[in-house]
């Protein structure tokens, strides 16, 4: 019997007849003022991820649960979730992996709950948008002197932060977002260094002023977990030590010969 | 002129005080702690050490060691005690006792090492 | 209000979990966390000692004497055995994150990780070895 799902032709890989308990995080706000706990025995398929599992959840238990996910490919980042406690994407996530069970799935730890295992991300819209994650010139160059040209080698010093697609774990991975909501956290820090590090910008010293701070990157204590979570190795803890490195090197500058800063 | 954090300072002492605990702490200590006491090595005699220690490029190599070494326990200690204990009330209070008491430490490595 | 979002008259409800105290127990990683962060008390202990040491050996023969007799006492091994297992682990952790603030770059290309942390390691045998070396003919 073919099985209608949002996840398409995935869920008719054949049922390999053993079931698992996810145990899914339930946050009903007009309901219940504390989280519960809600087990469904789902059957498991080959090569299924937690999402098609929550998907068979969805469409064929309880169709009140209510997540994120859009591309089911790793591209979109909209469906990271803490799965036994990890950080992960649910779509790049082998249920087989996970076997026996029972497989604990929350919300993105470090942020608040708006319903279920959807997180509210409005902080980190805001910070994203304070570090001008875009090319900034001092000024523009007429049109008719055509584009701004970029060596590979130029490339490659900024590729790696480019490839973020906000998925988050990063920020469910750090204790000192947890701790410190003022905390501007991994990726934004990364998507920072994305533009500062491109040779076509001249924004850094715009961005300084928001990152150079103690709330910027200097409550950053090198856990590394964001990298270790990261599906895109972005290696978030290296832009954020390189950062560290660069202010203070600044910062001696500054002091050595106080009239060159600018 | 910007001068927005003091924070680099810091960091800077605790980079290199990390970085010099890292490559020399170890033998060190295995040496002078373990080593010798045992009798695994024969001790040193006493004038070969304090000549050997007397030279300038001695002392300049203890005196950073030791001094670096504390205070990359200062930076790292207050971080630890903020963030894993959630001391952030006493964020100042906490700061002042790390980093004063490596500076206290600095001025006694200093004071001996003069005086060696 | 957005930098630590409470509540807005259209969430009026969102779930926040609190963070434990002791966070750092509930994961294994966070627990090596911390317990590298606690390396820097053993640094700067024995920096302490070797210091102490110095002290004495300005103090004259008889000090240093017994500043050695001291080292010999079976309290002294044992915290010198456990503070050597620390920084041991400070030096590990320390060169293996070297390369996340270090770049290099040689002919263009960046120079892997790999390659960055293994002369950190390699400087620290070389260094041992040097020191140990100075020990023995000094
Ligand atoms: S840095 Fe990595 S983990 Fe963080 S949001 Fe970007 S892709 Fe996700
Ligand atoms: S659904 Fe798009 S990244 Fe998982």
């Amino acid at each position: 019997m073919a099985v209608e799902s949002l996840a398409g032709n995935v869920s008719e890989t054949p049922a390999t007849g053993q079931t698992v308990t996810l145990e899914v995080f339930r946050y009903r706000p007009e309901e219940e003022t504390e989280p519960v706990y809600q087990a469904y025995e789902v059957p498991v398929h080959k090569d299924w991820v937690v999402l098609d599992a929550l998907n068979h959840i969805k469409d064929h238990l309880d169709g009140t649960l209510s997540y994120r996910w859009s591309c089911r490919m790793g591209v979109c980042g909209s469906c990271g979730m803490m799965v036994n406690g990890d950080a992960r994407l649910t779509c790049a996530t082998f249920v087989e992996s996970l076997l026996p069970g029972p497989i604990r799935v929350e919300p993105l730890e470090n942020f608040p709950v708006v319903r279920d295992l959807v997180i509210e991300m409005t902080d980190f819209m805001e910070k994203l948008e304070s570090v001008k994650p875009w090319i900034i010139r001092d000024e523009e160059k007429p049109l008719e002197d055509g584009e701004y040209l970029q060596t590979p080698a130029q490339l490659a010093d900024f590729e790696q932060f480019s490839m973020c697609i906000n998925c988050l774990l990063c920020y469910a991975a750090c204790p000192v977002y947890g701790l410190e909501p003022g905390f501007t956290g991994p990726a934004v820090i990364a998507l920072a260094q994305r533009y500062n590090l491109d040779s076509r910008d001249q924004g850094a010293g715009e961005r300084n002023a928001v990152l150079d701070t103690d709330e910027g990157i200097w409550q950053c204590t090198l856990v590394g977990e964001c990298s270790e979570v990261c599906p895109k190795d972005v290696d978030p803890a290296a832009a954020i030590q390189r950062y560290k490195v660069s202010s203070t090197l600044q910062w001696y500058r500054n002091l050595l010969m106080p009239w060159s800063s600018k | 002129m910007m001068k927005r954090t003091i924070e680099p300072f810091w960091w800077s002492l605790f980079g290199a005080g990390g970085t010099l605990a890292a490559l020399f702490i170890p033998i060190t200590l295995f040496i002078n702690g373990l080593a010798i006491p045992l009798g695994w090595l024969a001790a040193p005699d006493y004038e070969n050490v304090l000549q050997m220690a007397r030279h300038p490029l001695a002392r300049t190599y203890l005196f950073l060691l030791i001094s670096l070494s504390f205070y990359h326990w200062a930076h790292r200690f207050r971080f630890t005690l903020y963030d894993g204990l959630q001391l952030k009330h006493l964020n100042l209070l906490i700061a002042v006792i790390c980093y004063g008491g490596a500076t206290v430490g600095t001025v006694a490595a200093a004071y001996t090492l003069i005086n060696l | 209000m957005s930098a630590n979002p409470q509540h807005t008259p259209y969430h009026p409800r969102w779930y926040r979990a609190p963070m434990p105290i002791f966070w750092w127990v509930r994961r294994w990683i966070h627990a090596r966390f911390i317990l590298r962060e606690l390396t820097s008390i053993f640094v700067a202990g024995y920096a302490l000692v070797y210091l102490l040491q110095l002290r004495a050996l300005g103090m004259g023969p008889e000090a240093y004497g017994r500043f050695l007799e001291l080292l010999q006492s079976p309290l002294s091994i044992s915290l010198h055995g456990i503070s050597l297992v620390f920084v041991m682990y400070h030096s590990i952790t320390w060169f293996n994150l070297a390369p996340r603030a270090l770049s290099l770059r040689l002919g263009g290309r960046r120079v892997p990780d790999k390659v960055i942390a293994g002369l950190n390691f390699a400087a620290w045998a070389g260094m041992s070895a040097a020191l140990l070396w100075v020990t023995l003919t000094g």
